[in-house]
């Protein structure tokens, strides 16, 4: 009998080869022939270009090709996500092109790409070129860059600012603020974040001159959707010419989603050179000027209420950076998938958002693990605690006051996503916020909390317990509600699976999405497993090349589990029914009567006439017997269209200790309760949300791109930029409640991004209910010992 | 990523090594772990012309203890290896520090004598060899001399050292029963250099007063520097919080995106006073 | 002008030339094909291109090919045996102890020189002694886990 092994702590498929050095990035790939390329960055924030020579470098040894933005006769990257969508509001777009041609905004961007027969001949000749700058005055704080006399960065962008986009109730929500007993006001900082998955960027482009069409294996989330806009946006060759190929990817976070400009480059280099292969590598500091950031998000915050804790009002105003030109879906993560989920897994009945998008000279952000959500989860969460601490509650008692009941699902939003123009609504569809809450509370130990800030302070320590309870919205879907309101990127979001079962009854599944070090290997097996009543084992799992899988909308936004599952689902249940169609006709017995248990079909009543999957599989393979109108062979297409979004939610609380001396925080403890619905692998989902709080603890202590007034990013590298070690880091303490999707058959939810949503408020609540006892209200991140120290300077000074 | 071009060569013996350093006049530098000249390299912010590999040269390995009861480790030991020696682990403020220097890879491969010839103003070392006095054995062919720690370090990545030198060893005086050390830092996170890093020895007390103290500091100043101004408050009775006051008189204090001038003399301070007190805990 | 270096990588005298610019980490991918060893910074911060060189963990980019001649190399590729796997690589992959697998070529090789030290670390030992690589999936947590198990299983083995 075969273990069924859906929900199971299955280990990883994939993980045989990568823990033993094979597993396969695109770095790892040498092409016969192959050429090296390297890009020549700015080095100034803003600045014209005069001319360019490329004389010298040209004439350096090895060196094939150097290309200049000129030379390249394509379309700039596309936009595809305005803000606003097709709604119809202005957005002022300039996207990059691959190399810039009249200007550059932002130190990195690519101005010149040199081919040479090797890695360090390219690095070399790139030193070689010469370009005649005229710098131009720079703007990298979004707020000052929508100020009369700031820096202008394109023409067609007054103010610098790419939209004014709002949504939610205006009035009611004015009315709500301006009659309240109780409103509390705060700017809020939510830093910007370099992502830094491991594996940088990187790509190999050949042009094969005897068919006429281009292969890039590339480090990508999105192979199918890059060879649209490759084909369709940028390069204006048919899609079917193009085929883009995703070997292992080493971690992305979001970064691998987008269009970027070195895939036109070294698809353009291998034509120009006549079809060797040429291979590009971001190097670290490169990625750090090159590949998206997150986040950078500058908002004032106003909520309203009763003394008695009822939230009756929430208003924002937020500036969102988007770098000097615009990522491929830049806008539409500061608006959809943050202002529309602003008052998080709470009844606030009144809400309403601005958002500015503004153009600054620095590079362009993008969707970085939460896109949106974090930083919504970051506003209401504060928002919360400022609130409590305003009328003198607790930050516990004021979110249970203020949670979604349960008897209220499917809840719509007043900023949601149900509230733009045009039919589909989206609603939360099921929650049950409290004990995920109290669960938390529990083993957070919080009713001791007072006693434990005691015996802190025996040590000059101050302790401080953080909560975030949040929600979130994962699978962005259905594509009718995207093509309705136009609120979407322009594309739809539906997902893809096909089924092939070999006449052994070996079992191909070829999927649409793309993992990142996720499991789909792992997760799409136990899944197809358990409906096909058959062995992990006897599964194989494609995915990565749009040559032979099916089209996906790929991996990203927490989607794969419950959009790529469903699709999976159904085409094993379009593989059982014809099995068990064709089972009938070898058991001559009416498709009705037909029974299946795991593998077995059977005739009702007469347990002993039955076939197995593997004995159909061999007669419809070889279809020798097969019935009228019959095709052979068992090979299934799905695509599903997921009715709704998904919505995990929970409660993390954090406990810190800072140093009173140096200011520096330390995290001591850290429990996470999440309700992300039925489980494919607890133990992948327990990873996946490790990784999403560390990388949320690292926002809130340690991480953020600086850049100077003139441009410069001086957290250039990793030597300025600190990512989280191990070292600084407790064990955490997950645990669950579980309230199935009703959405997707297993009743899973995404669980991508939910960790990083809820982890960055956590800390920060945290460090500043330590902070309490000096009277500060509101520390921006990150909560440096600097940061901390010196508003525990200023304090002092205050109160002395 | 990938360094500039350069000539290799491999020195047979210390004298070859020295010969083909004053050969390349300038152009050549020595490379022993690689673990602060790679870097430089690799970002072509170093570009030497060619490389006088020493990492082979057996007589510059390993702690000894001299005839005069000081301890002397030759310039190409590593962290790794000086973490291993029991000799070195009497140093109260070198079993605080050589943990923490790098991480296990760089402590692996990186050497006393190539982070004293570096001389990073943020870098551990320097600091703990001001505290302890040591002195820096040098070697060209132009013969040997003995720098006093007190003078070798003179800017950021600047020392006495001349381009055709090479350190030998480091020569530590032998440890006193009376004295007590530690060291105590903040380190910058991302790269993990120190903020602030705080070498102290204190001891030889006497009624109410100390005898002894050495106190200096990486990470603040343009060069690791001895804190003379804590010294002397010390000797002169101060309480350590009170003679960490002075952790950087005279000093031009660094800043940078992780600390402002305010915030990294503001740490110096706790960490001297922490370093102190560490240092004195040791010796009752 | 090229050097010749001779170096035995997992188990194999390996005869290279190489220009004296060349990292040990791109002879090793480049020149003898074990790409198990990655490159994931320009810095000398991240630890994904660790590997033993004569016994201990380095990064093998921050260290010249040239300077590796005569040495002993492990890399990933040389964990496993004809026995089966390293008790690190079947506790990585047991605890779940990586996702995209690109920190943990290197995030072994440190966690071999670990267990090399000792076979009885503490959490915070682990994590120490970890410090020197990033891991962008895991939060760590399930490396610790891992290397914790493995350093269990090296006990038994040691006692058996």
């Amino acid at each position: 009998m075969t273990t069924d092994m859906l929900g199971k702590r299955v280990k990883r498929v994939e993980d045989q080869r990568l823990i033993t050095g094979k597993g396969r990035y695109v770095d790892d790939i040498k092409l016969q022939s192959m050429a090296h390329c390297a890009i020549l960055r700015s080095p100034y924030a803003h600045a014209s270009i005069r001319s360019i020579d490329t004389s010298a470098a040209k004439a350096m040894p090895g060196v094939l090709d150097v290309m200049v933005g000129a030379d390249i006769p394509y379309n700039p990257l596309p936009m595809a996500w305005p803000a606003g969508g097709s709604a119809g509001l202005k957005n002022n777009v300039n996207s990059p092109r691959a190399l810039a041609t009249d200007s550059v905004k932002w130190t990195g961007e690519g101005v010149a790409a040199v081919v040479a027969e090797t890695p360090e001949q390219a690095l070399d000749a790139v030193e070689a070129i010469a370009v005649d700058w005229e710098p131009l005055p720079t703007v990298v704080d979004a707020e000052k860059a929508t100020q009369p006399g700031a820096p202008q960065l394109h023409e067609n962008a007054p103010s610098n600012i790419v939209f004014e986009w709002s949504v939610g109730d205006r009035d009611g929500t004015a009315a709500a603020i301006d009659g309240a007993e109780v409103v509390v006001r705060q700017r809020l900082v939510n830093q910007r974040l370099i992502p830094n998955p491991m594996e940088t960027r990187g790509d190999i482009g050949w042009y094969n001159p005897g068919t006429d069409e281009y292969t890039i294996w590339m480090s990508s989330q999105t192979p199918h959707i890059q060879r649209l806009l490759l084909a369709a946006f940028v390069m204006g060759v048919p899609e079917h010419k193009i085929r883009c190929i995703s070997p292992d990817v080493g971690g992305a976070f979001g970064t691998k989603i987008f269009t970027y400009a070195d895939y036109p480059i070294v698809l353009l280099a291998s034509k120009r050179l006549g079809g060797r292969p040429v291979k590009w590598i971001e190097g670290r500091r490169e990625s750090y000027q090159a590949t998206i950031h997150g986040r950078d998000h500058i908002t004032y915050l106003e909520i309203a209420g009763k003394r008695d804790g009822e939230i009756t009002g929430l208003r924002v105003k937020t500036y969102a950076n988007l770098g000097g030109r615009l990522s491929t879906i830049g806008p539409g993560i500061p608006t959809t998938l943050y202002a529309r989920v602003l008052s998080g897994c709470y009844r606030i009945p009144h809400v309403f958002a601005e958002v500015v998008g503004v153009y600054t000279n620095t590079v362009f952000v993008d969707a970085y693990r939460g896109a949106g959500r974090p930083e919504a989860t970051y506003v209401v969460e504060r928002a919360m605690d400022l609130f409590a601490a305003e009328i003198g509650m607790d930050p516990a008692e004021i979110r249970r006051r203020n949670f979604i009941a349960p008897d209220k699902f499917p809840y719509e939003n007043p900023s949601g996503l149900g509230t733009a123009s045009g039919g589909a609504k989206i609603y939360i569809d099921s929650g049950n916020y409290e004990p995920a809450l109290d669960k938390a509370l529990a083993m957070a130990g919080y009713a001791d909390r007072a006693a434990a800030k005691g015996e802190a302070r025996t040590r000059g320590k101050y302790l401080g317990v953080g909560l975030s309870s949040y929600i979130e919205v994962c699978g962005v879907a259905p594509s009718k509600w995207i093509g309705a309101v136009g609120e979407g990127w322009g594309a739809a979001m539906w997902e893809s699976a096909n089924i092939k079962v070999h006449l052994t009854g070996k079992v191909v599944v070829t999927m649409g999405t793309q993992p990142q070090g996720q499991g789909h290997e792992t997760t799409y097996a136990q899944i197809v497993g358990h409906e096909l009543g058959i062995p992990m084992e006897d599964i194989v799992v494609q995915h990565s090349d749009t040559q032979g899988t099916p089209f996906g909308y790929g991996s990203y936004g927490s989607r794969t589990s419950s959009v790529g599952s469903t699709a999976a689902i159904k085409a094993a249940g379009k593989i059982r029914e014809k099995a068990r169609r064709y089972a009938a006709h070898m058991l001559e017995a009416s498709v009705d009567d037909i029974e299946v248990d795991g593998a077995e079909y059977r005739v009702k009543g007469s347990p002993d006439k039955k076939k197995t999957f593997q004995e159909i599989a061999f007669a419809l393979d070889l279809a020798f017997d097969a019935p009228e109108g019959m095709e052979p062979y068992l090979d299934e297409t799905a695509y599903h269209d997921t009715p709704n979004c998904t919505w995990p939610f929970g409660t993390h609380v954090a406990i810190v200790e800072i140093d009173e001396a140096t200011g520096k925080v330390d995290l001591v403890k850290y429990v996470a309760v999440d309700d992300v619905g039925n489980k494919i692998n607890p133990m992948i989902v327990d990873g996946q949300l490790h990784g999403g709080i560390v990388q949320g603890v690292g926002q809130a202590l340690w991480e953020g791109a600086v850049y100077g007034d003139d441009g410069q990013l001086l957290s250039g590298s990793m030597l300025d930029y600190a990512l989280p070690r191990a070292s600084w880091l407790p064990n955490l303490e997950l645990d669950e409640t579980v309230t199935p999707s009703p959405v997707n058959p297993i009743g899973v939810k995404g669980v991508g991004e939910a960790g990083a949503i809820a982890s960055t408020a956590a800390v920060a609540n945290a460090v500043n209910d330590a902070l309490k006892p000096f009277g500060i209200r509101h520390l921006d991140m990150p909560l440096t010992p600097q940061t901390v120290w010196k508003a525990m300077q200023a304090a002092k000074g205050a109160q002395a | 990523m990938i360094p500039a071009a350069f000539d290799y060569v491999r020195a047979t013996s210390l004298d070859d090594a020295l010969a083909r350093l004053a050969a390349g006049g300038g152009s050549a530098k020595a490379i022993a772990g690689g673990q602060s000249l790679l870097p430089l390299m690799k970002l072509r912010l170093a570009r030497p012309e060619t490389l006088v590999d020493i990492g082979r040269l057996a007589e510059l390995k390993g702690v000894r203890r001299l005839g005069d009861g000081r301890v002397s480790i030759g310039g190409l030991t590593t962290y790794d290896e000086m973490l291993r020696d029991m000799t070195l682990h009497r140093y109260g403020l070198l079993a605080d520090a050589l943990p923490n220097i790098g991480d296990v890879q760089v402590r692996n491969r990186g050497t006393i004598g190539g982070a004293t010839a570096h001389a990073d103003p943020a870098s551990d070392m320097p600091a703990i060899l001001l505290a302890l006095d040591a002195e820096v054995v040098v070697r060209s062919v132009r013969g040997e001399r003995a720098i006093p720690i007190a003078g070798f370090f003179q800017g950021a990545f600047a020392s006495a050292l001349e381009p055709d030198e090479l350190i030998t060893e480091l020569r530590l005086p032998g440890g006193r029963e009376d004295l007590g050390s530690a060291y105590r830092a903040i380190e910058q996170p991302a790269s993990g250099y120190s903020i602030a890093g705080v070498a102290a020895i204190i001891g030889a007390r006497s009624g109410d007063r100390w005898g002894f103290c050495s106190v200096a500091i990486t990470g603040v100043g343009e060069h690791p520097y001895r804190a003379t101004a804590v010294e002397s408050a010390i000797l002169g009775g101060a309480s350590f919080e009170a003679a960490a006051a002075h952790a950087c008189d005279g000093v031009t204090v660094a800043s940078d995106i992780h600390a402002d001038r305010e915030y990294r003399a503001h740490v110096a301070t706790v960490q001297v006073r922490r370093a102190l007190e560490a240092a004195a805990a040791r010796l009752a | 002008m090229a050097e010749h270096v001779s170096l035995v990588v997992n188990g194999v005298p390996r005869e290279v030339d190489v220009e004296p610019r060349r990292l040990l980490v791109q002879l090793l991918r480049e020149d003898l094909d074990l790409t198990g060893t990655h490159i994931a910074c320009d810095t000398s911060q991240c630890g994904a291109c660790t590997v033993t060189l004569d016994g201990k963990s380095v990064k093998s980019c921050t260290v010249l090919a040239v300077q590796a001649d005569g040495a002993n190399v492990t890399t990933i590729e040389g964990m496993a045996t004809a026995d089966g796997l390293h008790p690190l690589q079947a506790a990585f992959w047991e605890n779940h102890g990586l996702q995209c697998g690109f920190c943990t070529p290197g995030m072994i090789m440190s966690a071999a020189d670990l267990l090399a030290r000792t076979t009885d670390p503490t959490d915070d030992e682990i994590r120490h002694a970890i410090a020197g690589n990033f891991c962008r999936c895991t939060g760590y947590q399930n490396i610790v886990t891992a290397i914790r198990a493995a350093a269990t299983t090296v006990r038994a083995g040691a006692a058996g």
